[in-house]
């Protein structure tokens, strides 16, 4: 099991392919700070538009970790397509190459060798959010020093002290990565039924499209569905950055406004992950090779 | 001689195609055993079956007195395999791809050895080299070294000569008679080129629309005494006629611009080579012809003899 793990991890990172998404997150990464250090002023004024007549805020706005809280907002709806990218081919591009067979004539049980599989892809996808982490977190900590967080939510105001902060951050990194990886199981699974993993990678991101419409769609039917569906909750990272107040509506230092619901939106996560790849172990024990 | 595979009444169902149907072999340890049939005949099928890429629908395979369905890992462990392509991995390089399969085969191979299985298929040079830039016999030379590395007692060749150059061909027939007679290997070979299999395989099984048509030993399965030899010589209207006149006028069946068709028992072509002489017929050239080819065709096409006949 630890060779094929070994192999695996190996095939991943020996591939052109692979290094695809770690080039597109740096480019995003690159042109934002670009932007944002060329021009960041008039981004906060715009920002703070709405606000600026009923609160005076002295400091540095466009701090490292104001803009790592830009970056995840924009870029953590597009991973979900770089994690595909690898996650559907596993499978179906060992399919494509021709390799699937000659891997199975070799005396290696099949679930051992999708688990394998499964467990490189997982590697990938930490691998990936942690090129994430130092790219949008650390490196901009270091452009855009650090300060206080200020978090303009729809009804209402977040501020959060820098000495705050950093932590809420690895939470959320680490929620990503769960919600990351059930895209990956996804993937993954789907990368099973295909001999090619141009339909895989699509199929993926159709779904992750579609049940992302259906989870922000305001109708009650939906509303019996939404609480299950893995995309409802692939965003509870933000409640990371939601923080308490006392009865004076003060904030609490160390603490988070809805812990339950990042445990509840974990657990439905983890539970996808299970499913998606149980049904992909059972798939794969009756899979007849043909390609 | 031990049977190393026994084959039970195994079937493969694909949805409302019977790809095999209720076929029964075994195989003799240390024979090379071709597998004939036409496209489509299920031999690829039969051999995913035995390599345990593909589920029978029903039916009993057991190996090494092992059963398949019970002892994979344990039996695919004494296997190496080429299925169809050779397909490795086209980003690594040859020496990268033949670790890798080495060590999913179990074996923790040195440096040394490795390169002297690449050595032995003529790739010790080529060993750095991405295997994306290699031809379609190196790739297949890579695939042997790939399924030889573990050191197998079985190996399994599913149409090894595709898409090779007369020379990998060659190339291939004599590694299987290496392998046979040097290593003492058990070899499964298919093929739907006859003439192929006709050279090396000493035990023959012909499927046809997933059954079985024949098995046996190479030289069992056609009759010698209907063995068809095409004489050619400088005039072969005047020997045709002179023949007609002779001795031999019972074995003529006819004359075509391929030369003089003859068919005999397989012991008194030295005689008819003799009384040729005798004849003083001046003889340019004298070839059995592909009996296997006949018999193949004989045994899957029922009405291809009375056309030649005709």
């Amino acid at each position: 099991m630890w060779t094929l793990f070994q192999i695996e991890v190996y095939k991943i990172f020996r591939r052109p392919r692979t290094y695809i998404a770690f080039a597109a997150i740096t480019g995003l990464i690159g042109i934002i700070q670009f932007g944002l250090k060329l021009d960041g002023d008039q981004y906060v004024t715009f920002m703070m538009r709405d606000i600026t007549s009923s609160i005076s805020i002295e400091g540095n706005i466009l701090n490292g970790y104001q803009v790592c809280y830009i970056v995840l907002q924009v870029l953590l709806v597009h991973v979900p397509l770089l994690i595909a990218l690898v996650a559907a081919d596993m499978v179906s591009g060992e399919a494509n190459i021709g390799t699937l067979r000659l891997l199975l004539t070799k005396p290696i049980s099949r679930d051992a060798f999708l688990f394998a599989k499964f467990l490189a892809t997982l590697v990938y996808t930490i691998a990936l959010l942690i090129w994430l982490a130092i790219l949008a977190l650390f490196l901009n900590m270091l452009i855009f020093g650090t300060d206080d967080l200020f978090l303009l939510k729809s009804s209402y105001v977040v501020l959060l002290r820098e000495q705050d902060i950093f932590w809420r951050y690895c939470g959320a990194f680490a929620f990503a990565a769960l919600a990351m990886s059930t895209v990956a199981a996804l993937g993954f699974l789907l990368s099973l039924f295909a001999n090619n993993s141009i339909g895989p990678i699509v199929a993926t991101m159709s779904i992750i499209v579609f049940l992302t419409i259906l989870s922000t769609l305001n109708i009650p039917l939906f509303g019996y569905i939404k609480p299950y569906l893995f995309t409802t909750h692939m965003i509870g990272w933000k409640e990371f950055f939601d923080i308490k107040v006392n009865d004076a509506n003060e904030a609490i230092s160390g603490t988070i406004q809805n812990p339950d619901r990042i445990i509840h939106s974990a657990i439905i996560l983890f539970i996808h992950i299970i499913l998606f790849l149980s049904i992909s172990i059972w798939v794969f024990r009756k899979k007849d090779i043909l390609s | 001689m031990a049977a190393l595979i026994t084959v039970r009444s195994l079937t493969k169902q694909f949805s409302n195609i019977r790809a095999v149907d209720a076929l029964s072999f075994s195989v003799t340890a240390g024979s090379v055993y071709g597998f004939l049939g036409q496209n489509g005949a299920g031999k690829s099928t039969t051999i995913r079956m035995l390599a345990g890429l593909i589920m029978p629908t029903s039916g009993e395979i057991e190996m090494f007195g092992l059963s398949l369905a019970k002892h994979k890992k344990e039996i695919l462990q004494r296997i190496g395999a080429v299925i169809e392509k050779p397909d490795v991995y086209p980003y690594l390089s040859a020496y990268s791809n033949l670790q890798l399969f080495a060590r999913l085969s179990g074996c923790q191979p040195k440096r040394s050895y490795l390169m002297e299985q690449l050595e032995q298929v003529g790739l010790a040079h080529r060993a750095k080299d991405a295997v994306s830039g290699f031809s379609q016999g190196m790739k297949q030379r890579l695939g042997i070294a790939i399924a030889l590395v573990h050191q197998p007692e079985l190996i399994i060749l599913d149409e090894p000569t595709n898409g090779l150059d007369p020379q990998g061909i060659a190339d291939i027939r004599h590694l299987i008679v290496y392998l046979s007679r040097e290593m003492k290997k058990t070899v499964i070979v298919s093929s739907h080129l006859l003439n192929e299999i006709e050279q090396v395989a000493t035990e023959l099984l012909i499927i046809h629309k997933g059954k079985k048509i024949k098995e046996g030993k190479a030289t069992e399965l056609f009759d010698p005494a209907k063995t068809t030899i095409v004489l050619n010589t400088l005039q072969n209207e005047d020997a045709f006629a002179q023949l007609q006149t002779s001795n031999w006028a019972a074995c003529l069946q006819q004359l075509t611009p391929e030369g003089i068709h003859l068919q005999m028992h397989r012991n008194r072509i030295p005689e008819f080579h003799q009384s040729l002489a005798h004849l003083q017929i001046p003889v340019v050239a004298l070839q059995p012809r592909h009996s296997l080819e006949d018999y193949f065709l004989q045994v899957t096409t029922p009405g291809y003899v009375d056309t030649l006949s005709n």
